[in-house]
C-alpha cells in the first residue's frame, strides 16, 4: 500500500457517455408512464462553473399518474440536508407540497450522473438544474392544463399540485395520466423569482427525520441480501509494509470460514461478521516495515525542510523591502493531521449476479466509485449499479470508496454477496487524512493600524482560504507541497480533502496573524478587522457576529476571554466571536459561548442552513481543542476515539448562536462548512484574549496551553 | 458455548439456539434484523451501539448474548407505541438532535434509560450521562434541547 493522494475532485471521472436515444427509451420503459423531465443541453450558467454538473440523460425528475413528483439527484445525504433542500426548490418551481416528493439520491442506474457530494456545493451547482428542470415540468403540467379547461395559461393559477382556472380544476396526477412524455430542458428555464417563494426560504425540518429517529433509515451496513457472508481483510501494519509470509492455514480450517487469496487480497468470510473477525486473527503473516521519514512531532520541520520553491498564489506590490514607521510580525503556525472520524465506518455490501455488479456503498461520489470499480474488475460501467443509502457522515472522506471496490472483489472472486465493514481501526488507516501544515508569515503594520504588507508560505495545506481578504498593498501567497490540500506526495498515508481544505488551517494562521497585529497596535481586534477591510460583505458578516455577540471594544488582552475571527469560504463569509475561559492549572479550555454570523445568499433553508453551522461549529472544536493523529511514518498510532478524541457533550459550548445575513440578491453559496473555518482562530484568539497567552499550534491540548502559559 | 437463550426484545420473548458468548450488537442486527443499532467503534468508545437492558443503557458492542439472558432489551425500534413516536423521538425531530442521523439510535437509547431513572435530570446531569455517545455531525445542543424537552413532556415512559 503505497500512499496516494485523493485528487478533488477526481481529476477526471468518466464522462457519462450514454447514447442519447436508446437509453432515453429504456429509461421511460423503466419509469413508466407520467412527465419526466431530462437535461442535455448545458445552460450557460452552470458551463460557466468549473466543476462538473450532471448532464447525461437519466432523468431529473418525473411526474406520475398520482402526482407525486420524483426527483433523481446523483448528490447523496450524509448529514447535510441537501435532501430536503433539493426537494425544497423542485416544490417551489413545482407549486406542489414538500411531502409529495421522493427523493432518490445516488443510485447510478437511477440518477443523473454527478461529480460526488463535496465541497458545499450541491444546493450552489446542482440546485440551478433541479430548478430549471422542475420549471420545466410546470411549464409542460401548464400547457395541458391550459388545453384541458380550454383557458389560455395566463389564466391559470396552481397550487398545491392543483391547476384552476377559476372555475375548473385538474390535478398534476391527471394531467400525467396516461402520458409518456420525455422532455429536455434546453435553454434557462423561467424560474420563480425571491418575491414568488413558498418553499425556498422557508425554514423545514428534515424530510429523512422520522425514518432517522426509529432506526428505520438504512446505511449501507444495514441492507440484507439472502446468503450474504462478512469479510475480513488482512491488513499491513504500517502503511509501505510489504507482506514477507502468509499463512492461512488454520483460518481455513475454521468451519464454515472463505478465505480468499488474490494477489494483495487476502480475506476471510463467514455468514456472523464476529466469527471472520476470529479467522482474520488465525491468519500468520510477516512484513517488512519501512522506516519512518517523519512523525507527528517532526513533521513541521520536514515540511519546511522539503518545501523547495513553492508556487505563487497570489503576487502584487513588494513585500521585500520594509517602509519606515511599520513594525513587522513573523509567525509559524502549524496544524496536525486529522482523521474524518464519521461515525458510520466506511462500508459496502456488493452482489454479483447475472453479469451485473450492484453495490449498496457509503460513499460521497457513487458515479466514481461506479468508475474505480469496473476499471478493477474489468467490468463495463454499465454492468456496475452503485446504490448510496443514508450515509453516516463524510466530510470528504468518502469520496474514495475502497471498500466499495473491495467487497466487489469479494463478490466476484466467491460469487456470494459481501459485505465489507471497516473497523474502527481500519478507519483510521485507510481514511484519508487531512494534511498537517506550516504557515510562516511575515507582515508589517503602520502606525495608523493598516497593514502594508503580507508575505505568507502555506506549507501542505494548500491554498483553500489562503487570500489575504483585507486590504493590503504589498502581498505574496505561496503555497508548498501542493497548491491543493495534501495534494503532494509526501504524506506517508493517504490524505484527502478534510472539511473546507485547507481553510482551517489558513484561516487559523491568518486570523491568529490579524490578532497579534492588532494587540501590538493596541487596537480594538474588530476595529482593527474593521480598519483594514473595505469588502463589504466581509464587514457586514463580522458587524453581525460582533452586535449578536455583544461585542465590548478593547485591546487584547482584555481579559474578557473573547474573541472574533472571520472566513471566506466556498462563497460564504462567516464570522465566529467566542468567549472562553482558561484553566490556569490544567491548560483547559472552557469553550462557554459561540456566535457564528454567515453571509450565504440566498438560504433554501434556514433551518437546515443554522444546524450545519453549529455541526460545524462542534465538529471544529475537535481539531482545534483535542484531534491529531498521532504516528510514526506510515505506522498510524491511533486506533480508536480512545486517544484520538472527538469532541464531547461536555467540550462543546452549551449554546451556539446562529444568525443569517439576509443577501437573497445573491444565488445560494456553500453551507455546509464555512462556519468550521474561523474555529481555530476564534479559539486561539480568545485564549490570548483570555491569558495574553499566544497559541501557534493545534490542536490547543491542556498541555500545550499549560507550556505556553508557564513559558510566558 | 451453543445453548438456549432466551430474552425479551422490545417487549416480544426470544429464544435463540446459539452461542452464547456472541456479542449482542451482531446478533441483533443479523439474526435478529434489527439494524437501527448501529456498529461505530467496537471498543464501548462511542455509543452507537447503546441497548437498554432491563432499563440500562449498555453498550451493545461490549455485551454477550449470556449477559441478557431472562432479561428485557429495548432497542430503538421498541421507542414507539402503537405507531407514535416516543416524546423523545419527537422531540429529536423538533430540535435537531441528528444530522447523518448515524449515532441517533444510541443518543435515543441512552437518553430513554436517563430518562427512565431519572425523569427530571439538570442540565449537567444530562451532558454527563450522555458523554460517551458520540456525535461526528455536532448535533450536541440539538440533542440535549431535545432530552430537556423530552423530559417535560413524558419523556420517562
Ligand atoms: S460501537 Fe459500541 S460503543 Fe461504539
Ligand atoms: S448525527 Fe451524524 S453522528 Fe450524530
Amino acid at each position: 500500500m503505497t500512499a496516494q493522494s485523493w485528487p478533488f475532485p477526481p481529476a477526471e471521472t468518466s464522462s457519462p457517455g450514454i447514447a442519447t436515444g436508446l437509453d432515453r427509451r429504456l429509461f421511460c420503459k423503466l419509469l413508466g408512464g407520467g412527465i419526466v423531465v431530462l437535461m442535455t443541453s448545458k445552460p450557460a450558467d452552470l458551463l460557466a462553473q468549473r466543476r462538473g454538473y450532471p448532464e447525461d440523460l437519466n432523468a431529473y425528475l418525473r411526474i406520475d399518474e398520482s402526482g407525486g413528483v420524483t426527483l433523481f439527484s446523483g448528490k447523496i445525504e450524509m448529514g447535510q440536508g441537501v435532501h430536503t433542500s433539493l426537494a425544497q426548490m423542485a416544490a417551489e418551481e413545482l407549486c406542489v407540497s414538500l411531502d409529495s416528493i421522493t427523493m432518490v439520491m445516488g443510485d447510478t442506474d437511477l440518477c443523473p450522473w454527478d461529480a460526488g457530494t463535496w465541497g458545499s456545493q450541491s444546493t450552489r451547482m446542482f440546485g440551478p438544474a433541479v430548478r430549471a428542470a422542475a420549471a420545466e415540468a410546470r411549464a409542460v403540467l401548464m400547457k395541458l392544463a391550459s388545453e384541458k379547461l380550454g383557458s389560455p395559461k395566463e389564466q391559470l393559477v396552481v397550487e398545491n399540485g392543483v391547476v384552476s382556472n377559476g372555475s375548473q380544476k385538474v390535478t398534476y396526477g391527471e394531467l400525467a395520466k396516461g402520458k409518456q412524455i420525455a422532455r429536455l430542458v434546453g435553454e434557462k428555464a423561467v424560474l420563480r423569482t425571491v418575491k414568488q417563494f413558498k418553499a425556498i426560504g422557508t425554514p423545514v425540518k428534515r424530510m429523512d427525520a422520522h425514518e432517522k429517529v426509529t432506526g428505520r433509515a438504512k446505511y449501507a451496513g444495514d441492507i440484507r441480501v439472502p446468503g450474504m457472508l462478512y469479510a475480513r481483510i488482512l491488513r499491513p501494519p504500517m502503511h509501505g509494509a510489504t507482506r514477507k509470509s502468509l499463512d492461512t492455514s488454520k483460518a481455513k480450517a475454521m468451519s464454515g470460514v472463505t478465505v480468499v487469496e488474490h494477489d494483495d487480497l487476502v480475506a476471510v468470510l463467514h455468514g456472523d461478521p464476529e466469527r471472520a473477525h476470529e479467522a482474520l486473527a488465525l491468519i500468520k503473516a510477516e512484513w517488512d516495515r519501512p522506516t519512518a521519514a517523519f512523525d507527528t512531532e517532526s513533521v513541521a520541520g520536514y515540511f519546511v525542510k522539503t518545501g523547495g520553491d513553492g508556487e505563487a498564489v497570489t503576487s502584487h506590490g513588494d513585500v521585500t523591502s520594509t517602509a519606515a514607521g511599520t513594525r513587522v510580525f513573523q509567525s509559524t503556525f502549524r496544524t496536525g493531521y486529522v482523521a474524518h472520524a464519521p461515525m458510520e465506518p466506511h462500508t459496502a455490501l456488493a452482489e454479483w449476479k447475472d453479469g451485473k455488479m450492484t453495490v449498496w456503498a457509503s460513499t460521497q461520489s457513487p458515479f466514481g466509485a461506479r468508475t474505480r470499480i469496473a476499471n478493477v474488475l474489468g467490468l463495463e460501467e454499465k454492468s456496475v449499479r452503485v446504490i448510496t443509502p443514508f450515509v453516516g457522515g463524510g466530510f470528504g472522506g468518502k469520496s474514495p470508496t475502497e471498500q466499495g471496490v473491495e467487497a466487489t472483489q469479494l463478490a466476484k472472486i466467491t460469487g456470494k454477496p459481501v459485505a465489507v465493514v471497516w473497523t474502527r481501526a481500519e478507519e483510521f488507516f485507510f481514511d484519508t487524512f487531512g494534511p498537517a501544515s506550516v504557515v510562516k508569515i511575515n507582515s508589517t503594520v503602520d502606525d495608523a493600524g493598516k497593514i502594508s504588507m503580507w508575505d505568507y508560505h502555506v506549507y501542505a495545506a494548500g491554498n483553500g482560504s489562503s487570500e489575504v481578504l483585507y486590504d493590503v498593498p504589498n502581498v505574496r501567497v505561496k503555497t508548498y507541497l501542493g497548491r491543493r490540500s495534501g495534494g503532494e506526495n509526501v504524506h506517508p498515508f493517504a490524505t484527502g480533502p478534510w472539511r473546507a481544505p485547507g481553510a482551517g488551517p489558513n484561516v487559523f494562521a491568518r486570523e491568529s496573524q490579524i490578532d497579534i497585529m492588532a494587540a501590538a497596535s493596541k487596537i480594538d481586534p474588530l476595529e482593527f478587522r474593521l480598519r483594514n477591510a473595505s469588502d463589504e460583505r466581509l464587514r457586514r458578516v463580522l458587524k453581525a457576529a460582533a452586535d449578536a455577540f455583544g461585542w465590548k471594544a478593547g485591546a487584547g488582552p482584555s481579559g474578557q476571554g473573547r474573541a472574533i475571527a472571520v472566513a471566506l469560504d466556498v462563497g460564504t463569509y462567516c464570522a465566529i466571536a467566542a468567549e472562553v475561559a482558561v484553566d490556569r492549572k490544567t491548560g483547559a479550555i472552557n469553550v462557554k459561548r459561540v456566535v457564528a454570523a454567515q453571509d450565504m445568499g440566498l438560504v433554501i433553508n434556514p433551518w437546515g442552513a443554522k444546524m450545519q453551522m453549529s455541526g460545524c461549529v462542534n465538529m471544529g472544536l475537535g481539531y482545534v481543542l483535542s484531534e491529531e493523529l498521532k504516528f510514526n511514518g506510515g505506522d498510524i498510532l491511533d486506533k480508536n476515539f480512545d486517544t484520538y478524541e472527538l469532541p464531547r457533550f461536555a467540550a462543546v459550548a452549551p449554546h451556539i448562536e446562529t444568525v443569517l445575513i439576509k443577501n437573497d440578491d445573491l444565488a445560494p453559496q456553500g453551507g455546509g462548512e464555512p462556519a468550521i473555518v474561523p474555529m481555530g482562530a476564534v479559539i486561539a484568539n480568545a485564549v490570548f484574549d483570555a491569558t495574553g497567552v499566544r497559541m501557534y499550534r493545534l490542536p490547543m491540548t491542556p498541555e500545550r496551553v499549560l507550556a505556553a502559559i508557564k513559558q510566558a | 458455548m451453543k445453548k438456549s437463550i432466551r430474552f425479551h426484545l422490545n417487549g416480544q420473548p426470544v429464544t435463540l439456539d446459539t452461542d452464547d458468548r456472541r456479542t449482542l450488537l451482531w446478533v441483533i442486527r443479523t439474526d435478529l434484523n434489527l439494524t437501527g443499532t448501529k456498529f461505530g467503534c467496537g471498543e464501548g468508545l462511542c455509543g452507537a451501539c447503546t441497548v437498554a437492558v432491563n432499563g440500562t443503557a449498555v453498550r451493545s458492542c461490549q455485551t454477550s448474548l449470556a449477559d441478557v439472558e431472562n432479561k428485557n432489551v429495548v432497542t430503538v425500534e421498541g421507542l414507539e407505541h402503537g405507531g407514535k413516536l416516543h416524546p423523545l423521538q419527537q422531540a429529536f425531530i423538533e430540535h435537531g438532535g441528528f444530522q447523518c442521523g448515524y449515532c441517533t439510535s444510541g443518543m435515543l437509547m441512552n437518553a430513554w434509560a436517563l430518562l427512565q431513572k431519572q425523569p427530571h435530570p439538570s442540565r449537567s446531569a444530562i451532558v454527563d450521562e450522555m458523554n460517551g455517545n458520540l456525535c461526528r455531525c455536532g448535533a450536541h445542543q440539538g440533542i440535549i434541547a431535545a432530552i430537556e424537552d423530552a423530559s417535560k413532556t413524558g419523556g420517562a415512559r
